[in-house]
C-alpha cells in the first residue's frame, strides 16, 4: 500500500512535470523553427506572424486531443454502433431500434426516467427556492444553508447507503432499526419493504437525489434573489402588495432565468442518474432507468454494444435541446462582448 | 441586503421562519447523523435498537442460568442458591426477569417471584439473585432464567478497524486518492492553457471551438462508454498491457472534466483586465511567460473552484471507475467497494455505515474547508454561463 502511495505521488509529480514540459518545449521549438533575426525585419515579422498562427494550436493541442478522443469520436462511434450487432461486427440496420421499441424493460426505463424528470427537478427547485427565501431572513441562515448544501459533497453511493439505512426493513416482530419503518410502527402502521414496492419505490429513490441536489438549487437561487433590485420590492410594498404577492409576482418573475438554469442543470443530472439505482435496487422491482439499462446491456451476456448504443442515443437525444440552447446562449453572450 | 430587507418588510411571523428552517436542517442532517452514530455502535446494539436510542440504555432480552442445585445451602427450613446472573465482567441493569421464554419479563427486578412448588426467586437490578425452596433442589443443572437487561450505551471504533483492514476499505481509500488527485491536477493544467488560447489569442475557428466546448459540457457520459471501452481493450491487446489501469482512468476523468474546465476558466481568464496582458506583450513577454507569470496567478480563484469540483466528482464517481478500472478487489475505489459491500454485506450495518462514513469523510472535509470556492464556482458555472 505504501508503494502504491509513493508511486501515485510520483505519477502526479511526473504527470504535472510532463504537462508543463510539453508547453515549455513546444514554445521553445516554435522559437527555433521560426527564428526572429534581429537584422532582417521582413523575415522577423513573417516568422512572428507564423508563430502567432501556430501557437494557439500548441496551447490547445492536448485539450483538443482529449476532447476529440474521449467525447467527439465516441459520439460518432456510438451512433454508428447502434446500427451494428452485439459485437459491432455486422450491420443490422434498425434492428436495435426496433428491439428497443418493443422491449418491456426499455419502456419501463423510459417511463421511470420521465417520472424522475417530472419530479426531481421540480422538487429540487421548489425546495431550493423556499429554503433560499427562508434562510435569507435569519441570522443563522448561512449555517442552515451549509447543512442543506452538505449532501452535495456526498457521493451517490454514500447517499444510497445512508438512505438504505433509513428504508431498512426487518421482518416480523424484530425491532425496526430503519428510521422510516420505526416512525411508521410508532404511529401504528405496518412496516414496509419500501424499496421493493413497485411504482412507489421510484419515489423513495428520488428522495435521495432531491436530498442531494436541493442544496445546489438553493445556493444559486439565493444568489439570484440577492440580485433583485431593491426598488422593485419597495415599489410593491408601497403599492400595498402582501408577502405572498411580492414573492410570486415580483421576486419569482425576476429570477425566472436562473430558475430555468437550475431546472435544466438538474434535468441533465437526472437523465444520467445511475449510481443511486444501481446501489439501491439494481433496477429490480420496476425501478430500471435508461443509464442503468445501458450499463446492463454493456456487460450482459458478454455485452451488446448495439443495444446499449441505442439506449445511450436516447439519453443523448433528450439532452440535445438543452445543448443547442446552451450553445446559442453562449454565442449571444460572446457576440455582446 | 436589498431583497432581504424587502422580505423583512413582508413580515411573516419570525418565529415560524426560525422553526421551519430548524426543521429543514434537522430533516437534512438526520440521514447522515444516522450512519455516523451507527458506525460507532456495537454490532449487537445496532440490530437490537434504532440508532436514535444509542445514547440511552438499550434494553435487551438475554438468557442466563442459575447455579447448580449442588451449590444450595440450607438456611433453616429452606434451601437457598444465590449468586449473580451476570458473568464476570458483564455490565448492565436487570429491568425484569422471567422463567419462561414466552414471558421473559414476567417479574420486575427486585420483586420476589413465586414460582410455585414452594420456590421463590428474586433477581435484583445489579444481577444478584436469591433462589429459595422449602425442600432440597433437584436435578443436575441450574435453572434457566430470562432477563431483560438494560445495557449502558457503548461506543466503539472496532467497526472502523474491521473495515479498514479486513474489508479492504483501507486499500480502496488509497485507490480513490490515486485516482482522484492526478485526475484533478492534469485537466486543470491542460484546460488552463486552452482557456488562455481561447481568450487572448486570435485565430480562425475560435468561436467554433468555444461553441463545441459549450456543447460538449452536457454530452452524457453514456455516449462515450461503449467506443472507449472497445478502444481501451484494443489498445490493451495491441500493446499487451492491461486495458484497465490507473493511467487509463486519469485520462478518462481528465477528458470528461475538460469541457467544463475550459468553459469556467475561459470565462474567468477572458474577464481579466486587458491592460495587464497587453502591457506585458509590449514589454516583450511571450505568451508562455504571460500565461505562467500573470494569468495563472490571477486565475487562482477559478482554478480553485474547478479543482474542488473535479476532485469531488472524481472521488465520488462510480460509473467511470467501474468501466475503466474494473471491479477487481485490488483496484476498487471507495464507491466501488461500498457498492460491492452493499451486495455482499446486506444487513451488516456496522460494516456498511463505517465504510460509508470513511468514503464521505474526505469530501466533507473538502466541502467545509473550501465551501467559499465551491459556491463561487457554482455561481460562475450557472448564473453567468446560462
Amino acid at each position: 500500500m505504501i508503494s502504491q502511495i509513493v508511486s501515485a505521488v510520483g505519477v502526479v509529480i511526473a504527470g504535472v512535470f510532463a504537462c508543463a514540459l510539453y508547453y515549455w518545449l513546444s514554445d521553445k521549438l516554435l522559437q527555433i523553427v521560426f527564428p526572429v533575426p534581429k537584422d532582417n525585419v521582413r523575415a522577423a515579422s513573417v516568422n512572428l506572424n507564423r508563430r502567432a498562427v501556430v501557437r494557439p494550436w500548441l496551447f490547445m493541442g492536448p485539450a483538443l486531443i482529449l476532447l476529440g478522443v474521449y467525447l467527439v469520436y465516441p459520439v460518432v462511434a456510438t451512433f454508428i454502433l447502434s446500427f451494428y450487432d452485439r459485437s459491432g461486427g455486422s450491420f443490422v440496420g434498425f434492428a436495435n431500434y426496433r428491439w428497443a421499441f418493443f422491449d418491456g424493460q426499455f419502456r419501463q426505463s423510459i417511463f421511470n426516467n420521465i417520472l424522475w424528470l417530472a419530479v426531481v427537478p421540480a422538487a429540487c427547485t421548489f425546495f431550493g427556492l423556499i429554503i433560499a427565501v427562508l434562510t435569507d431572513r435569519i441570522w443563522w441562515g448561512n449555517i442552515a444553508k451549509s447543512l442543506v448544501f452538505m449532501p452535495m459533497a456526498i457521493s451517490f453511493v454514500g447517499a444510497s447507503v445512508i438512505w438504505k439505512f433509513i428504508y431498512e426493513y426487518r421482518s416480523g416482530n424484530e425491532t425496526q432499526i430503519g428510521l422510516l419503518n420505526a416512525i411508521v410502527s410508532f404511529f401504528g402502521g405496518d412496516p414496509q419493504v419500501w424499496i421493493a414496492m413497485p411504482f412507489w419505490n421510484n419515489f423513495f429513490l428520488m428522495v435521495i437525489l432531491i436530498w442531494i441536489q436541493t442544496g445546489f438549487a438553493m445556493v444559486i437561487l439565493s444568489a439570484a434573489l440577492r440580485g433583485i433590485p431593491e426598488e422593485t420590492i419597495e415599489a410593491a410594498v408601497i403599492d400595498g402588495a402582501n408577502g405572498w404577492q411580492i414573492f410570486w409576482k415580483i421576486m419569482v418573475p425576476q429570477i425566472w432565468g436562473t430558475i430555468a438554469v437550475v431546472w435544466t442543470t438538474i434535468t441533465i443530472l437526472v437523465l444520467k442518474v445511475f449510481d443511486i439505482v444501481l446501489t439501491m435496487t439494481n433496477g429490480q422491482w420496476n425501478t430500471m432507468v435508461l443509464a442503468n439499462l445501458m450499463f446492463d446491456w454493456m456487460f450482459r451476456g458478454g455485452g451488446d454494444s448495439g443495444r446499449s448504443a441505442v439506449i445511450a442515443l436516447v439519453i443523448m437525444a433528450a439532452v440535445t435541446p438543452i445543448m443547442i440552447w446552451n450553445i446559442r446562449q453562449a454565442n449571444r453572450e460572446m457576440g455582446g462582448h | 441586503m436589498n431583497a432581504v430587507a424587502g422580505l423583512r418588510r413582508i413580515g411573516l411571523p419570525r418565529l415560524i421562519v426560525h422553526l421551519s428552517v430548524l426543521l429543514i436542517c434537522i430533516i437534512w442532517l438526520i440521514p447522515t447523523l444516522g450512519i455516523l452514530v451507527t458506525s460507532f455502535r456495537d454490532p449487537q446494539q445496532i440490530t437490537s435498537s434504532g440508532w436514535w436510542t444509542a445514547f440511552s440504555s438499550a434494553s435487551q432480552t438475554t438468557a442466563s442460568r442459575l447455579a447448580d442445585p449442588s451449590a444450595a445451602r440450607q438456611e433453616g427450613p429452606n434451601y437457598v442458591i444465590s449468586g449473580s446472573v451476570f458473568e464476570a465482567g458483564q455490565d448492565g441493569t436487570v429491568r425484569a426477569f422471567g422463567t419462561r421464554v414466552a414471558a421473559p419479563a414476567e417479574f420486575e427486578a427486585g420483586q420476589a417471584a413465586d414460582l410455585g412448588e414452594g420456590e421463590t426467586l428474586t433477581i435484583n437490578e445489579d444481577g444478584s439473585y436469591i433462589y429459595t425452596k422449602n425442600a432440597p433442589f433437584e436435578g443436575e443443572r441450574g435453572r434457566r432464567v430470562y432477563l431483560q437487561v438494560a445495557t449502558p450505551p457503548t461506543f466503539t471504533i472496532q467497526n472502523y478497524n474491521t473495515v479498514l483492514t479486513a474489508q479492504g476499505i483501507g486499500q480502496a481509500f488509497v485507490n480513490s486518492l490515486t485516482v482522484a488527485v492526478p485526475s484533478t491536477i492534469i485537466p486543470i493544467l491542460i484546460a488552463a492553457f486552452a482557456a488562455y488560447a481561447l481568450s487572448w489569442m486570435e485565430f480562425p475557428g475560435r468561436a467554433l471551438i468555444i461553441a463545441m466546448v459549450v456543447g460538449l459540457i452536457v454530452v452524457p457520459l453514456q455516449m462515450s462508454l461503449i467506443p472507449l471501452l472497445r478502444l481501451y481493450n484494443e489498445i490493451g491487446a495491441f500493446f499487451g498491457v492491461p486495458s484497465r489501469s490507473f493511467a487509463g482512468i486519469w485520462l478518462a476523468h481528465s477528458a470528461f472534466g475538460m469541457p467544463l474546465a475550459i468553459y469556467l476558466l475561459r470565462n474567468y481568464i477572458a474577464g481579466l483586465p486587458k491592460e495587464i496582458i497587453e502591457s506585458a506583450r509590449v514589454d516583450g513577454a511571450s505568451d508562455f511567460e504571460i500565461f505562467l507569470k500573470i494569468v495563472l496567478p490571477l486565475s487562482f480563484p477559478a482554478l480553485a473552484s474547478f479543482s474542488i469540483f473535479q476532485f469531488l466528482w472524481t472521488w465520488n464517481d462510480l460509473l467511470v471507475a467501474m468501466v475503466f478500472l474494473g471491479t477487481n478487489r485490488e483496484q476498487l475505489v471507495l464507491t466501488g467497494a461500498l457498492n460491492a459491500l452493499l451486495g455482499s454485506m446486506g444487513g451488516r450495518w456496522e460494516i456498511l455505515t463505517a465504510s460509508a462514513f470513511i468514503s464521505i469523510l474526505v469530501p466533507l472535509l473538502v466541502f467545509f474547508g473550501l465551501q467559499r470556492y465551491l459556491v463561487r464556482g457554482l455561481l460562475a458555472g450557472s448564473v453567468k454561463g446560462g
